[in-house]
């Protein structure tokens, strides 16, 4: 009796495991290949905005930006640096059909402060790249999105 | 009546300039909800500010900013009288100017 009550807990114990696998791997692949995907198109805006120069991560730019958006539609965003000599700043969202969002050319008379409000289709990151006379550095966050804003 | 609604704001020895533009930004892949029909995309190319004359921000945008867009920005300085232009141009050849003069 308690052999057999053993023997089908280690079964049904099993059983389970292996259905999670099944149902988790077609998910899984799927959502690896549509990111190899959209980073493609990220990959290309970033090279034909920025030629083959260097883009160095850095800690020196801030974003803020809601963790999760409930309405894709708006998302304020707000970017600080405290890099030197800031010249550009632009907003990149990746998983957006078109991932620029804009790029702003700033004067020395300007600090490094821009403020707006994005579309975002669905949960992504979002990168910003920053032009200063010694090279170009960026930084992402990512962002959830309950309800996308490409239909609003 | 523009389209342009402009705030600034002295602290700490900046100026804070606040804008906001009435515009639909269309990105071409809604469709009306009537008729079915792709709504063509509408949406502001370029964002101009100058102050006193001097170009400050040339701002590149797209569709991916925000129905009836908001945009802020950090000037060093900037004294009492001192005027601020803001322009904009839209995928359609549209156009609009407005002026301020910070307080």
């Amino acid at each position: 009796m308690t052999d057999n009550r053993r023997a089908f807990i280690k079964k049904s114990v099993a059983l389970s495991g292996y259905s999670l696998i099944a149902l988790a791997s077609p998910e899984a692949s799927a959502e690896w290949l549509a990111e190899t995907t959209t980073t493609d198109i990220l990959q290309q805006t970033l090279k034909r905005l920025f030629k083959d120069q260097e883009i160095i991560e850095s800690d020196q730019i801030d974003i803020q930006i809601p963790k999760t958006a409930e309405n894709g539609a708006s998302v304020p965003i707000t970017v600080t640096s405290s890099l030197n000599n800031v010249e550009g700043i632009s907003i990149l969202i990746e998983k957006n059909p078109i991932p620029l969002v804009a790029k702003f050319e700033l004067s020395p008379d300007l600090a490094p402060f821009v403020s707006t409000r994005l579309k975002i289709a669905e949960t992504s990151a979002v990168a910003v790249i920053v032009e200063t006379n010694e090279g170009f550095y960026t930084a992402s966050k990512k962002v959830m999105v309950t309800l996308g804003g490409c239909e609003l | 009546m523009s389209s342009i609604k402009i705030r600034t704001k002295r602290m700490d020895g900046n100026t804070q300039i606040r804008m906001l533009i009435a515009h639909p930004m269309e990105h071409g892949r809604n469709r009306d909800t009537k008729t079915n029909a792709l709504i063509p995309a509408h949406f502001i190319q370029k964002l101009t500010v100058e102050h006193n004359k001097n170009v400050i921000i040339t701002g590149n945008t797209g569709a991916n900013i925000s129905k009836d867009p908001f945009f802020a920005f950090t000037l060093k300085g900037g004294n009492a009288g001192d005027k601020i232009t803001i322009s904009w141009v839209d995928n359609l050849g549209n156009q609009d100017t407005q002026e301020h003069i910070i307080k």
